[in-house]
């Protein structure tokens, strides 16, 4: 053994001392978080098949805390939807978002999800965003998986910086409102 | 001995004389025009005969002609085939505007699902069927969606602007 290959997440800024390290929980509940987002992957289509890329050795989202694919809502953190949601599955998608336990993000990866992307037509849902919040947006049709896990870190920064009183927050509570969840 | 168009539209005039016409080969496909009110009956029997043997129904589907008048504003199509002749055949009948025929998934339960896609697409009423409720659109759906008189497009599209789609003629 040499030397060490292994990447560490540097420590939230604080003050060091002798057997101590002071600082806020905040930065801490959040690096913590942001390091094992577990994924829950909502493949429907091609964006799906980049997604198998991602997770895969060659891109490999494991690098980034992901390594475990929940297939369970109840114990997933980061809602990933990926290909054309049609009208009809958009109930379906709005139940896997409410079964997750909060905190839960979500990242719309692709056109379809986005916007409906080419898909302008009356059984295609128009952006998952019209059914339940989204935090991050992946454009590409479908998104290389470079593009997959630059939302990923995208969202992860999101998550190191949010407050831990984000969720009780009235601006939560209102923005759920807004979805009648 | 194969199975001859000749010979199967020689039975057909025979048994329904001039509820069958435009008896004609398409695209390699021996096809005829019936009578909507005659149809099953037709079915059964091309279904039923001995010598016909039609026993497999490949496909049944909706198609909307909105500038024809008001008595062939709708046609269902329905292609039977004879696995054991390798023969095929084409049957289509015209309905109204209000378009309405009896149910063939007493002689074939394949038919339940076809008629059923028909009937979410293009409102045509199967008399009969045992479930007639939409199957591939949500069921809180209002139109038939492949009428041509309902928009293809979805209303609820916010980032569309007319401009990238050649609708307005200012391009502003």
């Amino acid at each position: 053994m040499t030397e060490s290959k292994i990447n560490m997440v540097a420590p939230p800024e604080g003050v060091t001392g002798e057997g101590f390290f002071a600082t806020k929980l905040n930065d801490v509940v959040g690096m913590a978080r942001a390091n094992s987002l577990w994924p829950l992957p909502f493949a429907t289509s091609c964006c799906g098949i980049e997604f198998m890329a991602t997770m895969a050795s060659h891109y490999d989202l494991a690098r980034f805390g992901s390594e475990r694919v929940s297939f369970s809502p109840r114990q997933a953190d980061m809602l990933m939807v990926m290909g054309t949601i049609s009208k009809k599955m958009a109930p379906i998608l709005r139940q896997v978002y409410e079964q997750m336990a909060e905190p839960r993000w979500v990242i719309a990866v692709g056109a379809c999800a986005s916007s409906g992307g080419i898909f302008d037509t009356y059984s295609v849902l128009q952006g998952i965003d019209k059914v339940i919040p989204v935090d991050v947006y992946v454009p590409g049709c479908p998104p290389r998986p470079e593009q997959t896990v630059d939302g990923v870190m995208q969202l992860q920064e999101l998550v190191r910086n949010e407050s831990v009183r984000r969720r009780s927050s009235p601006e939560y509570i209102e923005l759920l409102a807004s979805y009648n969840l | 001995m194969a199975l001859e168009t000749l010979q199967i539209q020689e039975k057909i005039t025979q048994k329904f004389g001039s509820n069958a016409l435009n008896f004609e080969t398409q695209k390699g496909v021996f096809s005829f025009e019936v009578d909507s009110n005659s149809m099953h009956e037709v079915i059964q029997f091309l279904k039923e005969d001995q010598d016909l043997n039609f026993h497999f129904l490949t496909d049944l589907c909706g198609i909307h002609f909105p500038d024809n008048d008001e008595n062939h504003q709708f046609a269902v199509v329905y292609h039977l085939h004879n696995w054991i002749e390798n023969v095929r055949i084409k049957i289509k009948t015209y309905l109204t505007g209000n378009p309405e025929i009896d149910t063939i998934t007493d002689l074939f339960l394949c038919s339940n699902w076809m008629e059923r896609e028909t009937w979410d697409f293009y409102g045509i009423n199967f008399k009969g069927h045992p479930q007639l409720k939409r199957i591939l659109n949500m069921d809180e759906m209002i139109s038939h969606p492949m009428r041509k008189e309902f928009p293809l497009e979805d209303s609820g599209r916010t980032d569309k602007d007319d401009r990238f789609f050649g609708r307005t003629t200012i391009n502003s």
